[in-house]
């Protein structure tokens, strides 16, 4: 990590959120309940170099998308910190915070939401140019909307036309062009493919990986669906109940998948070659993150469990090239694609 | 792809997609709404026009024939053998051009008060909306008390509180006035309401969250993104706050506290009207009333057809 400190575009230091959920004011006094919080996000870590693509995979109520709004200034951390180019975005100053923020886009996931109804292409395109260059003329603007729009492989006569005039890959494709419009380095990708059907997910993702070249950007991309890491991530991160358990080069995440959750991911996505396939079925479902498992968060669903497990809260480990969240780790048998796992101990 | 769309769909004059689009096409397939929509541009454009279409002007004092008070409907009066159509009041002015001076006032103070409302409400209820926590608490529990309490009598107060702020000598010139404001802010919660509740649904969507990403200020996100996805409904409750507000202004009228009787309003001529009543001057009191029947009517059954066409769910 100290070695890859100058090329670090994002480095993410013990970042958590905590969300109160706790009944109205009123409400405790009477029943008497104590203050409750949900921790949506503990202690991650991880580092994203410039151009590169770091994944971060797991299911609803990981903390994904949290991290993400964390990431580009929209929440304010509860602990921890983000600290992009070497400046701390909430430490940061007004004049600091709007030079950084002009290097920071998002993608959002629902083409239909993320632009405004009202609004007319340009507009919505040319807003971060009038918001980052306001002295940039009416005409300029509108060139550079034209420009952005080819980039993306729209027409620059779509300028004039409003979102409900378009398909949502076409939606996609627009939002991607206002995330541009700043010239940004960094872009979160907040599962930009999902909402989209599967044969414009790969158009989407293409645009997105020529655009990482040409532009030299960096992607954040947070998603579900590991096909979509597969084909665009260099690292991937892969998040349990809001924490990291393990992080690792995509190629080796992929071949050598060292925590049990990394494992029952891959096995439970479907594959080309599965036909016939023994399946083990993922077991249990995600906790409630606000009563959450002591000790390791994954281990009353996992098949290697130890008595420890249940006890103390595991810490980061080196493993090959991976970081692993668990006690386990060295002692797991190697992974075989397909494998059925057996628990080791029985509880 | 693009090249496909601009071949099959020839772009529309902005006539014809209004001409095409669901708002017109339910319009021309509902006789109430274009039946009312009829009347009320017909009472909207004598008001308008008074000035023009009224045979008489009833308010300058030169050209009334005492005479020719209480001259009933369609017959030449006594004093100078003129013919009302809807009679003559006891000063011998012609009903129907005080009707059409009284319905000029009675539409400006509801237009205004509604615009008053709708602009305190839409703004009251987009801050609460965007801001929630304890603006949004202190702004929605003002609006429950004031819910408590019926919206005359909210008018009432205001316009009492109002009119003994006003020193004695402009009462009558600020009697309008002071109307607007009392009914305006009598009626602001509605507004306030609604846009809040649609304000909270728009502000958790993606494109305001991408406008928040870049830093754009506070005001642009609540003008610029907000107001206009939000002013759908607005549009309806203005409407049938409208009718609301012209009954609202005719009772206090009524009531004796609204437009002063030398500056009538349909409300105030009605209360004059009722004096003959039992004395057999029945045109006195029954055409302004007609009229102000007539104007609250339609206006309520376009906001009713409004609602229904541009949100179904209210219904």
């Amino acid at each position: 990590m100290v070695q890859n400190m100058s090329r670090a575009l994002v480095e993410v230091q013990g970042l958590g959120k905590r969300f109160d959920v706790s009944s109205p004011w009123l409400n405790r006094v009477l029943a008497r309940e104590p203050k409750r919080y949900l921790s949506a996000v503990e202690s991650v870590d991880f580092v994203i170099e410039k151009g590169t693509t770091f994944a971060l995979v797991g299911e609803s109520g990981s903390g994904k998308s949290t991290i993400a709004k964390m990431l580009v200034g929209l929440m304010p951390p509860s602990t921890g910190r983000v600290v992009i180019d070497g400046v701390d975005l909430m430490q940061a100053d007004a004049l600091e915070q709007n030079q950084l923020r002009r290097r920071i886009q998002m993608i959002f996931q629902d083409p239909y939401a993320s632009l405004n109804p009202r609004w007319r292409i340009d507009e919505i395109i040319g807003e971060p140019v009038l918001a980052f260059e306001p002295e940039i003329s009416r005409r300029d603007r509108s060139r550079r909307v034209a420009e952005l729009l080819e980039q993306v492989g729209l027409s620059a006569t779509d300028a004039h036309r409003y979102p409900h005039e378009f398909s949502g890959g076409q939606r996609q494709r627009i939002g991607i062009a206002r995330a541009l419009a700043s010239k940004p380095e960094l872009i979160v990708c907040d599962e930009p493919t999902s909402a989209l059907d599967v044969s414009v997910q790969a158009q989407v993702l293409n645009l997105m990986r020529d655009l990482q070249t040409e532009l030299g950007l960096t992607y954040l991309f947070i998603t579900h669906d590991l096909s979509v890491v597969r084909y665009m991530a260099d690292a991937i991160g892969v998040l349990y109940l809001g924490s990291l358990v393990e992080s690792a080069p995509a190629s080796s995440l992929f071949d050598t998948p060292q925590h049990p959750y990394t494992r029952m991911l891959l096995e439970a996505a479907p594959r080309l070659d599965g036909f016939g396939r023994q399946h083990q079925p993922p077991a249990g479902e995600i906790p409630d993150p606000i009563n959450r498992p002591s000790g390791c968060f994954y281990h009353p669903r996992c098949p290697f469990v130890t008595p420890k497990c249940a006890q103390e809260q595991p810490l980061q480990r080196s493993m090959g090239q991976a970081q692993v969240a668990c006690h386990e780790v060295e002692r797991l048998p190697v992974y075989h694609p397909g494998q059925v796992i057996e628990p080791s101990v029985s509880n | 792809m693009n090249n496909i769309q601009n071949d099959t769909a020839k772009p529309l004059a902005w006539y014809q997609r209004a001409w095409q689009s669901d708002v017109c096409w339910s319009f021309r397939h509902t006789p109430i709404a274009m039946l009312s929509a009829l009347v009320f541009l017909i009472l909207v454009s004598m008001a308008i026009f008074a000035p023009w279409v009224a045979p008489h002007q009833p308010f300058d004092p030169s050209t009334l024939n005492l005479m020719d008070g209480f001259s009933p409907p369609m017959e030449s009066a006594i004093g100078s053998g003129n013919v009302y159509w809807l009679g003559a009041d006891d000063q011998g002015r012609d009903i129907f051009s005080t009707i059409l001076y009284g319905m000029r006032l009675s539409l400006f103070i509801g237009v205004a008060a509604v615009f008053l409302a709708a602009s305190l409400g839409v703004t009251l209820g987009l801050i609460a909306g965007y801001a929630g926590g304890w603006v949004d608490t202190i702004i929605m529990r003002i609006a429950d008390i004031q819910l408590t309490f019926p919206s005359i009598l909210v008018a009432l107060l205001i316009f009492g509180v109002a009119r003994g702020l006003t020193p004695p000598e402009l009462r009558d010139q600020m009697a309008v006035w002071v109307l607007i404001f009392s009914i305006g802010l009598s009626d602001w919660v509605q507004f306030a309401r609604t846009v809040r509740s649609s304000t909270m649904v728009e502000a958790n969507k993606d494109y305001v969250q991408a406008a928040r990403l870049i830093g754009r200020p506070r005001h642009v996100i609540l003008r610029k993104h907000l107001l206009p996805n939000v002013m759908g409904p607005v549009l309806v409750i203005a409407t049938i706050s409208l009718a609301l507000a012209i009954i609202a202004e005719a009772t206090l009228s009524f009531l004796g506290v609204g437009a002063p009787p030398t500056k009538p309003s349909l409300g105030t001529l009605i209360r004059t009207g009722q004096d003959y009543l039992f004395s057999g001057e029945w045109w006195i009191i029954l055409f302004p009333a007609m009229t102000l029947l007539l104007l609250a009517l339609s206006v309520n059954l376009l906001g009713d057809w409004l609602r229904d066409v541009l949100n179904p769910k209210l219904r």
